[in-house]
C-alpha cells in the first residue's frame, strides 16, 4: 500500500509566521553549525573593543569610560549586523539569485524581512553578550542599575526601531549595484562616531546629537549608559523619558518606512526588472 | 603586476563618479580620525598641539595604511573568488599568482595613500598640528614608508594565504586583524601601556618600529618624545625594520605556499561559498 503524505498550504497569517520562522531559522540554527562565528565574531571584535580601553587607559580616563566602550562594542555587533546582514542582504540575495525565488514564492517579503531581523537579533544578542560578559570579566566595569524594567524598554524599543531601519534600508540598498558594499562601509565609522559608540554622545552640539539619534542606537545607548552607569544621568543628551518616547516614534516611522519602501521597490522591480539583474 | 595594480584601482574607484568617490575617501579616514579626537577632546580638552595628541593622531592617520595593505590582498582574493569569480581564471593564466595579488592590493593601498594625506591636511589645518612641510625629513619618509610596506605587504601575503582554505567569515578577517595590529604596534598608546607578555608581540611587528620612524620624519622633535624605542637611533631603527621586513617576506613566501598547496588540494580555488 503506498504512503500518502498529506500536503497542507499555509496562507494569510498562518503563512506569514512560516515564513518569519522558515527566513530566522537559518541565521539560528546556523550559529550552532557553524562554531567558527566563536572566533571570527566575538573574538576578533573582541580586539577591538580592547584598543579602545587601551586608548582611554593610556588618556588616563575615568575608569567608567572603559564600561562605555565595552557597553559600545557590545552594541556595535548589533549596527554591523544592521549593516551587513540586514541593509545588505537583499542587495546580497538579488546577486545570489535568491531574490527573485522569494519573490515568486508565496511567501510576504515582509515576513522574509521580519525573519532576517529576527533571525539575526537572536543571534546577534547572543554575539553581544558574549562581548559583554567578556568585556566585564576583563576590564572588571561595575554597574550601578537604577530601574531594571526602563533598561529591558529601552532595549527592546532600541531593537525595534533599529531593526525597522535595517528593513527599510534592505529595499532602498536594492537601487545599489557594487555601491551596496561602499554604501554600506561607508555608513559604518561614521555611524560610530555620532552615535557615541565610545563617549556619550552630549559632547557634540545639541543639532548635531539630534540629527544623530536618527540612527536608534544613539538614544538608545545614551539611556542605557543612564540607567546602569553612576554618572550617566550627568552625561546624558535627553532624560531616559523623553529617550523612549522618541525610540517608539521610530519604531513606528521605520517599520512602517519598511514596509512602504518595499512596495515601492517590488513596483521598481516589475516595471524594470530590478530583481533579476546582476550588474556586478 | 601592473595589468593587477591597474585592476585593483579600478576595482576600487569605478563603482561610482569621481565626486562621490573623493568625498567617501574623506569620510571614512576622517571620521574614523574625528573617534579619536572626540576620546581626546573628553578626557583631555581640546588642546591638539601636545605631543601626546600628536604623536597619536599621527600613528592612526599612518595606520590607515596597515589595514588597507593586510586587507588588499585577501580582499582581492576574496572578491575574485566570491563576487567575480574569476580566481580560478587567474591561477591557470600564465602569471605568478602572489605577484598578481600584490598588484591586485596596490589599489587599496592607493586609496589609503589618500586618505593618510586628507587626515594629515584636516589634522594641520583644522586642529592646528605642528606638522611643518619643510622640517620633514623626507629621506627617513621615503625609506621607512618603502621598507614599510613592503613589511604590510608581506604580512597581507600572509593573511590573504589563510584566506584561500576559509570558506566562511573571511571578510571580516582584515579589518579585526588590522585592530589587533592597532592594538600591539603602538599606533595610538605607547606599548608600555599594555601587559609585558603583551609588549614583545608588539616589539616583534614591523609596524611598531615603522610608525616610530614616521613619526620621527613627519614631526621630528614631537615624534622624539614618544615613549617607544626613545634610546634607538634612526639608523638603528631603519636596521631593524629591514631585519623585520626580510623575516616577514620569508614567511610570507613559505606561508603563500603551504596555503596555495591546500587550497589546490581541497579545491579551495574555483569554490564559491556564497557566505
Amino acid at each position: 500500500m503506498a504512503l500518502q503524505t498529506k500536503i497542507t498550504r499555509n496562507s494569510g497569517f498562518r503563512l506569514f509566521l512560516q515564513s518569519v520562522i522558515g527566513r530566522a531559522y537559518p541565521r539560528i540554527i546556523g550559529t550552532q553549525r557553524d562554531l567558527a562565528w566563536l572566533f571570527f565574531d566575538i573574538f576578533l571584535p573582541f580586539i577591538s573593543m580592547v584598543a579602545y580601553v587601551f586608548i582611554y587607559r593610556a588618556l588616563k580616563a575615568p575608569e567608567e569610560y572603559i564600561g562605555f566602550v565595552v557597553l559600545g562594542s557590545a552594541m556595535t555587533a548589533y549596527w554591523l549586523n544592521i549593516l551587513w546582514a540586514m541593509s545588505s542582504q537583499l542587495y546580497w540575495e538579488k546577486e545570489t539569485g535568491n531574490l527573485a525565488l522569494y519573490v515568486i514564492s508565496p511567501a510576504s517579503m515582509m515576513a522574509i524581512l521580519f525573519g532576517m531581523a529576527s533571525g539575526g537579533l537572536f543571534a546577534t544578542t547572543v554575539r553581544a553578550l558574549f562581548i559583554l560578559i567578556i568585556g566585564n570579566w576583563l576590564f572588571q566595569v561595575s554597574y550601578t542599575i537604577t530601574s531594571f524594567w526602563a533598561l529591558f524598554l529601552v532595549f527592546i524599543l532600541t531593537m525595534v526601531a533599529l531593526y525597522g531601519l535595517g528593513m527599510m534600508l534592505s529595499s532602498l540598498f536594492l537601487l545599489f549595484n557594487r555601491e551596496a558594499w561602499h554604501t554600506a562601509n561607508l555608513l559604518q565609522a561614521p555611524v560610530m562616531l555620532f552615535s557615541g559608540f565610545y563617549f556619550p554622545v552630549k559632547v557634540f552640539n545639541f543639532w548635531i546629537a539630534a540629527a544623530a539619534s536618527l540612527i536608534p542606537l544613539t538614544l538608545g545607548m545614551d539611556a542605557i549608559r543612564q540607567l546602569v552607569f553612576p554618572s550617566g544621568a550627568l552625561l546624558g543628551f535627553l532624560t531616559v523619558k523623553v529617550e523612549l518616547i522618541v525610540l517608539a516614534v521610530l519604531s513606528v516611522v521605520f517599520l512602517a518606512g519598511a514596509y512602504f519602501t518595499l512596495r515601492w521597490m517590488e513596483k521598481l522591480a516589475i516595471r524594470y526588472g530590478r530583481i533579476t539583474d546582476r550588474l556586478g | 603586476m601592473r595589468a593587477s595594480a591597474w585592476l585593483g584601482w579600478k576595482i576600487e574607484s569605478n563603482w561610482t563618479d569621481p565626486l562621490i568617490f573623493a568625498i567617501y575617501s574623506i569620510i571614512r579616514p576622517i571620521s574614523t580620525a574625528a573617534i579619536l579626537i572626540v576620546m581626546y577632546l573628553v578626557i583631555r580638552g581640546g588642546e591638539f598641539s601636545k605631543p601626546d595628541f600628536v604623536n597619536m593622531y599621527v600613528g592612526n592617520a599612518f595606520f590607515i595604511l596597515v589595514g588597507a595593505a593586510i586587507q588588499g590582498v585577501s580582499f582581492g582574493i576574496l572578491d575574485d573568488r566570491e563576487h567575480y569569480r574569476t580566481l580560478k581564471y587567474i591561477y591557470i593564466a600564465p602569471i605568478r599568482v602572489p605577484v598578481y595579488l600584490i598588484g591586485r592590493s596596490l589599489g587599496s593601498i592607493l586609496v589609503a595613500v589618500f586618505s593618510v594625506l586628507i587626515t594629515l591636511v584636516f589634522g594641520a589645518l583644522f586642529l592646528k598640528m605642528p606638522i611643518v612641510f619643510s622640517e620633514i625629513n623626507w629621506g627617513l619618509l621615503t625609506t621607512a614608508s618603502f621598507l614599510g610596506l613592503l613589511a604590510m605587504i608581506s604580512l597581507g601575503i600572509v593573511l590573504g594565504s589563510w584566506t584561500l582554505i576559509i570558506k566562511n567569515n573571511a571578510w571580516s578577517l582584515g579589518e579585526s586583524l588590522g585592530a589587533g595590529l592597532l592594538i600591539f604596534s603602538g599606533a595610538v598608546f605607547p606599548l608600555n601601556v599594555l601587559p609585558m607578555p603583551l609588549q614583545w608581540i608588539g616589539n616583534a611587528l614591523p609596524i611598531s618600529y615603522w610608525l616610530a620612524l614616521i613619526r620621527r620624519a613627519l614631526v621630528p622633535e614631537i615624534g622624539r618624545t614618544y615613549p617607544m624605542y626613545t634610546d634607538y637611533s634612526d639608523a638603528r631603527l631603519i636596521l631593524i625594520l629591514l631585519g623585520f621586513t626580510l623575516i616577514y617576506a620569508l614567511i610570507a613566501v613559505l606561508v603563500f605556499k603551504r596555503f596555495d598547496f591546500i587550497a589546490r588540494e581541497r579545491g579551495n580555488i574555483d569554490m564559491v561559498s556564497n557566505y
